[in-house]
């Protein structure tokens, strides 16, 4: 009598399992979906520093002479990655005119957004702006936390550090 | 008690099939239970848990579906141009497409294999035969693109091909047609077969590394047709099985006059004694010419080199190394069990399959268990290699594949449909209707050491009534089961690409996580990169023009070009500058007598235009890139022959515009405009 009341278990199970459709995990899986569209962190999200945007750089030290290598390499990497869209002068093109640039944001901020551009576009509020102004999504140009460093180099240079 | 059980057993079933058919419709159709789509189901933007490849056949491609929702994830451009991406219109893609008989821009795609370490699938390449013009392709899976075709000399069809060792020493491929061979006079009349018409079988070695093939030695034989083969494995590594028809010699209806004898052959080759022959050097190096067409995903080009040389031996040269093995009646598939032990061989007109044993075999020839020979080449007795026959399996058996738990899958042509068999004990165990005519079927490994038995696919040569009709042409088909129980269940049923004869199913874990996602722009070695907007430009020579443009969201640079001449040829040189995955940018001419260019990130490809009118020609990005891709356009301005409109290129500069006839203008406002070089 007892195995009777388990095979009914079993059934009732299968039943409820049958019908439960969004239960059923399909063979395989991933965790590399699509990113999420939430906006906004800092309305969620009170900690969200706007001034250092999302990224991995929370700190960068940044003396007060300008490095020539550093500018030297990351105008290297402008003419081949940012100079179909950014000019040097104050000049929207596609994207804003660098001019200015390290006056406007941290180097965080900035180093954040040309390596972790596509979360930063979505959450960040100062990126989010500024897409509504160019309405392009500034391509993820692949850059290395080094080239990032240089590149920031070059736009201190290019705002006049010496 | 017993009663009770059997009423208990009722009980449950009933249950199930309740609790089954509630949230059903209730005529899920007669092949198909109620859970077949719950198997297949794959839910948007989840993955599948594997890549299945598949011959795409006559269009010459290779397509690629998950498995098991046989959703098309690409098709693979191969032997054919494909407009679609530029392959074979690009100037760095039309050497690919280089043969011995010049630039071909199609073939006839068979058959698919993976390369393999230790016998299973390890996820590096896949390979491809081109039946028509005899060749083989190498696909790189972190690309997912051709890197490599080579023409294979001395061959007329290579159909019994790509099949590898299980080490991926050797790539096989033996031709269809036998031949005169190519430095042979082949002006002879085609009814002196039997004299002057010879197969070969190509052992086309493989690189361990970089993949690249070279074919290390043909060994010629008798003229037969070779139709498919497999390499031995684990014991029987050493070996390569071949089935072969026409053992009649026929040259013409082979439709009947080659299906006269009741048995064919399957033919043995002991590959290792023929290497030793050959470090012995009993081959001849033989001039022949044949292509050998490289791609480089550093340069972004092809490389096309004509050899002219192959080291061939005569059958007759290599003795204790090839034997032929009766098999009946024009066998198709050659299969070989993952424990290497087994050889089934599908003789496509027979109504049994017969399974040959690699132990008789070796020790038939110890004894010389011998029923005379084949032109020179010893025959075992059929008996004397025979471990047993699957009898009344079905009719005309044509491939078998394994599941790796001991039984095998063998497909009828005839009777449509697939049989479940015991390899030991040779039993049928089940059998299911396909729709309709199935050709090969596909289990992921099931032709390696390591089966994943959990699908099989059957590749249908008729679909007539399965969709809705399309006119008189319709698409083939793949017939997905789920064989993870002791009956084969149907779960899916979709349409393919060209003729589906043969795939390979790879487990996405084995590839997924190598695939290129950009190439890097800093290491774009192509002769035409352009580095960075700054440095596009336009340069003549003589009737040359060279445009060394670049792309990102979403401009073309330049976009405006003035001082083309009619006789001229120009060449676009285009150039993305994106590195964010999945930006292409796509190019395009109003009136080229070309296709269009598909540009991936940090690449750089050519298109050729020769214009053929004076006047103003738009160009465009064909690829959506952003919501400013229909702003993605510019001009180029074509004068007559002898027009003194000088050579200049800009882009943002929109001022100004004169009514000067030589006038171009070219501001500096947009970076990187300016007079053309000359």
């Amino acid at each position: 009598m007892k195995k009777l009341f388990v095979l009914f278990a079993l059934a009732g199970t299968l039943f409820i399992y049958s019908c439960g459709g969004g239960g059923q995990k399909p063979a395989s899986t991933t965790d590399e979906a699509t990113p999420s569209q939430s906006s906004d962190a800092s309305a969620q999200n009170p900690s969200y520093d706007p001034e250092r945007g999302t990224g991995k750089f929370t700190h960068v030290d940044i003396p007060n002479q300008l490095d020539a290598t550093k500018a030297s390499a990351g105008e290297k990497i402008y003419n081949l990655k940012c100079s179909s869209c950014h000019k040097t002068t104050g000049e929207k093109l596609v994207g804003p005119g660098w001019k200015g640039v390290t006056q406007r944001h941290k180097p965080e901020w900035i180093m954040n957004f040309v390596t972790n551009t596509d979360e930063m576009i979505t959450k960040d509020p100062k990126a989010q702006a500024q897409l509504e102004i160019c309405m392009v999504r500034m391509p993820n140009q692949n850059l290395s936390d080094d080239d990032a460093r240089n590149v920031y180099e070059f736009m201190r240079k290019n705002d006049g550090v010496k | 008690m017993k009663n009770l059980n059997v009423n208990l057993l009722t009980v449950a079933a009933l249950c199930l099939i309740l609790s089954m058919a509630a949230c059903k419709p209730k005529n899920a159709g007669n092949a198909v239970s109620s859970d077949a789509a719950q198997k297949a189901y794959v839910a948007p933007g989840k993955y599948d848990e594997f890549y299945n490849f598949v011959s795409g056949g006559f269009s010459g491609q290779m397509s690629v579906y998950g498995l098991p929702s046989g959703r098309l994830l690409r098709v693979i451009p191969v032997f054919s141009q494909d407009p679609q991406d530029g392959y074979g219109y690009s100037e760095e893609t039309k050497g690919m497409l280089n043969t011995s008989h010049g630039f071909i821009p199609w073939d006839d795609l068979h058959h698919i294999e993976a390369s393999q370490t230790n016998g299973e699938i390890d996820g590096r390449w896949t390979f491809a035969n081109g039946n028509n013009t005899p060749r083989l392709a190498r696909i790189d899976l972190k690309t997912f693109r051709t890197a490599e075709i080579l023409e294979i000399p001395n061959s007329a069809g290579n159909h019994s091909s790509p099949f590898i060792t299980e080490n991926t020493e050797y790539v096989i491929a033996g031709t269809r047609f036998s031949v005169p061979l190519d430095n042979s006079n082949g002006d002879v009349p085609i009814n002196t077969y039997k004299k002057n018409f010879k197969g070969t079988l190509s052992f086309v070695k493989v690189d361990p590394n970089s993949g690249n093939m070279s074919i290390a030695f043909q060994i010629k034989t008798p003229g037969v047709d070779f139709d498919l083969s497999h390499a031995g494995k684990g014991p029987s590594h050493g070996w390569f099985f071949f089935s072969c028809y026409n053992s009649e010699q026929a040259n013409t209806l082979l439709e009947v006059n080659a299906s006269q004898r009741d048995k064919d052959f399957i033919m043995a080759v002991n590959w290792k004694k023929v290497e030793e022959y050959i470090k012995q050097g009993k081959g001849k190096k033989e001039s022949v010419k044949y292509a050998h067409n490289t791609y480089s995903d550093v340069t972004h080009s092809s490389t096309s080199t004509m050899e002219n040389e192959v080291t061939t031996i005569d059958v007759k040269d290599v003795p204790d190394a090839v034997y032929m093995i009766p098999c009946p009646k024009s066998p198709h598939g050659c299969d070989v069990d993952p424990t290497g032990e087994y050889i089934v061989g599908s003789g496509k007109l027979a109504a049994l399959i017969p399974v040959f044993s690699y132990t008789k075999m070796l020790k038939a020839i110890q004894d010389k268990t011998f029923d005379g020979d084949y032109d020179g080449i010893p025959v075992i007795k059929y008996e004397a290699a025979l471990y047993g026959e699957v009898k009344k399996p079905g009719l005309g058996p044509l491939h078998t594949e394994f599941d790796g738990k001991g039984n095998a899958y063998t497909s009828f042509f005839i009777s449509s449909e697939v049989v479940k068999w015991n390899i030991k004990d040779l039993k049928v165990l089940d059998r299911v209707p396909t729709y309709y005519s199935i050709g090969h079927l596909s289990i992921p490994g099931g032709d390696s050491r390591k089966p994943y038995g959990k699908y099989m696919v059957a590749y249908n040569k008729i679909t007539k009534d399965r969709y809705l009709p399309t006119g008189p042409e319709l698409a083939q088909s793949a017939q997905l089961f789920d064989i993870s129980g002791d009956k084969m269940q149907l779960i899916l049923d979709y349409p393919t690409i060209g003729e589906p004869h043969y795939a390979q199913s790879i487990p996405a874990s084995l590839i997924s996580k190598n695939s290129l996602k950009i190439f890097n722009i800093e290491q774009n070695k192509s002769a035409h990169v352009t580095m960075g907007q700054g440095a596009a430009k336009v340069v003549r020579e003589g009737n040359k023009v060279h445009v060394y443009m670049t792309a990102i969201r979403s401009h073309l640079a330049p976009d405006n070009i003035e001082g083309v001449r009619m006789g001229d040829e120009v060449y676009f040189h285009v150039t993305n500058l994106e590195q964010d995955w999945d930006i292409p940018h796509g190019f395009a001419i109003k009136g080229a007598n070309n296709a269009e260019l598909i540009v991936l990130p940090g690449e750089t490809q050519t298109l050729k235009w020769i214009p053929n009118r004076v006047g103003i020609v738009p160009i465009y990005c064909t690829d959506f890139c952003s919501a400013l891709h229909q702003e993605m356009q510019g001009y180029v301005r074509v004068s007559p022959s002898g027009s003194n409109v000088p050579l200049t290129f800009s882009i943002g500069t929109n001022n100004g515009a004169t009514n000067n006839p030589s006038g171009a203008d070219s501001g500096a406002a947009g970076g990187g405009p300016g007079k053309a070089k000359r």
